[in-house]
């Protein structure tokens, strides 16, 4: 008999942790563009050659 | 002798504009101008030429380009641009209207190829920015600006937006995405725990029941008190205000159906109606997102202070700096360069300039002014550069005074259909539970909230309150993909009503890209055309400027050594020794010659007539058509800026006894349509420029018509892109079938509110029978809308 409450209960957790991971997505910006990922993705090799400068500012920023 | 050069038409590799073929030419493709072919220099030295396979004609045209950025010499202005400095790397996000396609994307993501300085840059594409980082010791913003405005991707500098502007915008769309998620997922979930309920398993063992109820009612919190709140802050507002919105029934419902679901599950009466009151909240947001989404790329509110240069050169000791334009005061010197406007009331201190006050006074052509004299703020200098001495301060002078006069403010806001719709529905619904409760009060007491409360959450006008949003959103689509982009969906709501059109000419109805000129004559010889290309170009006068463009030849091989400009005759130059004269008939001394019915410039080159530039403005293509759609139900008018040259040919394209104005100034414009409007009539204006801002705001539906959507936006209700010109009877007849559209789904809407209030009144209102009739309702009609909004496009062929 509580087997289906704990299903219940475990389907709700997982669910709201998608909720959460949909949160942050839109949280940390992942809607703001919709379209230049989807092209970005197709371009061919982004850098021909990444510098470590590129990098370091990346993470300092 | 008579003979017209006549050349292959075709489309410049680069931008896509119409050219001729072998005019200007790079590897055997042929551009419209040399900007358009230097880009794909550029780009073919870098080994960049992706950028074309990706799109056709990517490019943006070069033709008109006036940038200059000077002034982010000035360390004050580019710190205050920049979001990240070290000293050693920077990082700025720049504003690039130009950004529209991928083959942008494309290239703006590569700039660390053209210039090794860039370490890194990212495209945001529906915000149309670009965050550069860059070494700030291999290259400057100075560079970076300069070198993206080479490749036509010109950054927009603007101090005052640097902050607001798009973030609120954000922040509003990012609450919304997740008031969706939330009511949503409590939706499904809901919905899932309900199935019992649907399913009518009643053999359950109750304890499920009992912990599915509750568990629904937990989930139905963040729906009502998260999700649904602004519906409840709106009703509170409305109330406050004294009319009652299409909010406020909805906040009713959502109340009622929530305190009764609650009392239901703790009462252990019944299953409540968590799962209609879930899937209200949700299908209304989806309704608003739906909404907005047309918006996200558009920004209409840009003001004139985004023209408004950043800085001017000031003279600090002997030399001219950059200073941020708020920071200049009264005695400052300051160079005004071409196209520059003059950002502040002063007195010329240069022999001479020509100014130019179309975005003031809508005159075309430039007005010479001489030394000493008092120059107002907002005109634009055309040619050589000259000095002033500021007299009134910035914020003060008389541009600002004139765009802030009033009329420029907003004008007065009507009831939309639907809030005049919630305004009886309220009250009718409201009755009808207080009337039947009190029935039952005398029948049956113990029926008698549960009557008064099913009145209320059937009768939920989630299906009324759907059906504006949808229509309008599928409209709205509908527009967007034919490049017309309203403000909001207010504007829908106007421009049904809407009885006057009014038009601008230049740049309205006439299409300033396809300006045909020909030429009358014997073909010039290379060294000819290059003798009258340096005769004209010392004049700023507009034909001056298309014989110019129409030659297209090097005039830097001759030296000029006199040049008279006689206004409104012609010029009269000695280039190289040779007389150069250029012309009305009479100028030139050609009296015999017939005036010709458009604007023509004659030639005589040592006193030898050589033929005539025939200028005519081509109107847009299918004008005539769309005069004849629109004229059918509205009253056009006609007021020009220009002088009434043209008189002629509208008259043949305009019904007859259409009204037109020539010589107009913005003020005159804008005059116009207040005494239509004080008239009772519903005034729609189109109009090209700053110069018919005043009118297009005080209009009840101000359209401004432009080339290059992304780049142009004064404050008006709606944007269209020139293309879309051809097509306007057919999108204007859209918007007004909408209302029938409106209508139909709201009687639908009512149809099921009135079966269901019955079965509430009889007190036999069963939740099941709400749980499927609420959903049915809001399903049908968005379906109703958005199907019927589609094929009534189909038929329009749009």
């Amino acid at each position: 008999m509580s087997v289906i409450l704990v299903l219940i209960v475990t389907s709700i957790i997982v669910a709201i942790v998608f909720l959460g991971a949909f949160y942050w997505a839109v949280r940390s910006g992942q809607y703001d563009d919709t379209y230049s990922p989807s092209v970005r993705m197709l371009f061919e090799e982004k850098k021909k050659k990444k510098n470590e400068e590129g990098a370091g500012i990346a993470e300092k920023v | 002798m008579r003979e017209t050069i006549e050349k292959q038409q075709t489309t410049c590799y680069h931008c896509g504009d119409e050219c001729y073929t072998g005019q200007i030419t790079a590897d055997e493709k042929d551009f419209c101008c040399t900007g358009c072919k230097t880009v794909y220099e550029i780009l073919s030295e870098n080994e960049l030429c992706d950028y074309y396979t990706l799109e056709q004609n990517p490019g943006i045209t070069q033709k008109n380009k006036t940038a200059l950025f000077d002034f982010l010499d000035n360390e004050e202005i580019v710190r205050s641009l920049l979001e990240f400095s070290d000293g050693k790397h920077e990082r700025i996000t720049l504003s690039i209207p130009n950004i529209h396609c991928s083959s942008c994307i494309w290239l703006l993501e590569h700039l660390d190829r053209l210039n090794p300085g860039v370490l890194d840059s990212k495209v945001n594409f529906s915000q149309r920015r670009l965050t550069v980082h860059y070494n700030c010791q291999e290259i400057s913003l100075r560079q970076l600006a300069e070198g993206l405005d080479r490749i036509g991707y010109t950054p927009v500098f603007n101090l005052e937006k640097k902050e607001e502007s798009n973030s609120v915008y954000q922040q509003f769309d990012k609450q919304l995405l997740i008031k969706m998620g939330i009511a949503g997922f409590c939706f499904g979930n809901v919905m899932l725990l309900s199935f019992p309920d649907y399913l009518g398993i009643t053999s359950l063992e109750y304890n499920y029941q009992v912990f599915f109820r509750w568990l629904n009612a937990v989930l139905a919190l963040p729906v009502v008190f998260y999700s649904g709140w602004d519906y409840f802050v709106s009703a509170f507002k409305s109330i406050r205000q004294k009319y009652a919105n299409i909010d406020v029934p909805i906040a009713l419902g959502l109340v009622v159906l929530f305190l009764r679901s609650v009392y239901e599950v703790a009462s252990k009466t019944g299953s409540g109606y968590f799962d209609s009151l879930v899937g209200l909240v949700f299908f209304l947001l989806i309704g608003k997102w739906f909404q907005n989404r047309t918006y996200q790329a558009l920004s209409f509110d840009r003001d004139y202070k985004s023209y408004f240069p950043l800085a001017v050169l000031k003279l600090v000791g002997k030399e001219y700096k950059p200073i941020i334009v708020n920071d200049l005061e009264k005695g400052d010197e300051m160079l005004i360069r071409n196209a520059e406007l003059i950002p502040a009331d002063s007195i010329l201190i240069d022999d001479q300039a020509f100014i130019d006050y179309s975005f003031v006074t809508g005159e075309a052509e430039p007005v010479q002014k001489s030394k000493g004299q008092y120059i107002y703020a907002g005109g634009r200098i055309a040619g050589k550069q000259a000095r002033f001495i500021i007299q009134r301060p910035v914020s003060q002078s008389y541009l600002t005074s004139l765009w802030n006069e009033e009329g420029y403010e907003r004008k007065e806001k009507s009831l939309k259909l639907i809030d005049r719709v919630s305004q009886y529905f309220t009250i009718a619904i409201v009755a009808i539970a207080i009337v039947s409760a009190v029935y039952w009060q005398f029948t049956d007491p113990s029926k008698t909230w549960l009557v008064f409360t099913s009145v209320l959450i059937i009768a939920c006008p989630c299906a009324l309150a759907l059906s504006t949003p949808f229509t309008q959103g599928s409209i709205l689509r509908v527009l967007g993909k034919h490049h017309l982009f309203l403000k909001n969906a207010d504007v829908i709501d106007d421009l049904q009503k809407v009885d006057t059109i009014i038009f601008d000419k230049t740049g309205t109805i006439t299409d300033p890209k396809a300006k045909q000129i020909e030429f009358e004559g014997e073909e010039l010889t290379a060294a000819e055309a290059s003798l009258v290309v340096a005769a004209v170009s010392s004049s700023t006068h507009p034909l001056s400027r298309y014989v110019k463009e129409f030659l297209n030849a090097e005039p830097d091989v001759y030296q000029i050594e006199s040049f008279e400009e006689v206004t409104g005759k012609g010029i009269l130059a000695v280039v190289s020794g040779v007389e150069v004269k250029l012309g009305s008939a009479k100028f030139i001394g050609m009296e015999s010659l017939e005036e010709a019915k458009s604007s023509a410039v004659y030639l005589t080159i040592s006193g030898k007539y050589r033929g005539v530039f025939k200028v005519n403005n081509t109107y847009r293509n299918g004008l005539k058509e769309v005069i004849e759609e629109l004229s059918l139900a509205n009253e056009l008018k006609l007021l020009s800026g220009d002088n009434d040259q043209e008189r002629a040919a509208l008259t043949e394209l305009f019904p007859k006894g259409t009204e037109m104005q020539f010589e107009q100034k913005p003020d005159d414009k804008l005059k116009k349509v207040q005494a239509l409007q004080k008239n009772g009539h519903r005034v729609m204006m189109f109009g090209d420029g700053l110069n018919d801002a005043g009118a297009l705001k005080q209009s009840n539906v101000g359209v401004a018509i432009t080339e290059d959507i992304s780049s142009f936006s004064p404050a008006c209700d709606a944007i269209m892109d020139a293309n879309a010109f051809k097509k306007l009877g057919s999108l204007l007849s859209l918007i007004t079938e909408g209302k029938t559209v409106v209508i139909a789904s709201m009687a639908i809407s009512l149809m099921y509110n009135v079966g269901g209030i019955t079965f509430a009144v009889l007190g036999i209102l069963t939740p099941l029978f709400a749980a499927v009739l609420m959903p049915l309702s809001s399903i049908s009609v968005v379906a109703f809308t958005t199907a019927m909004v589609r094929l009534r496009a189909k038929r329009k062929g749009l």
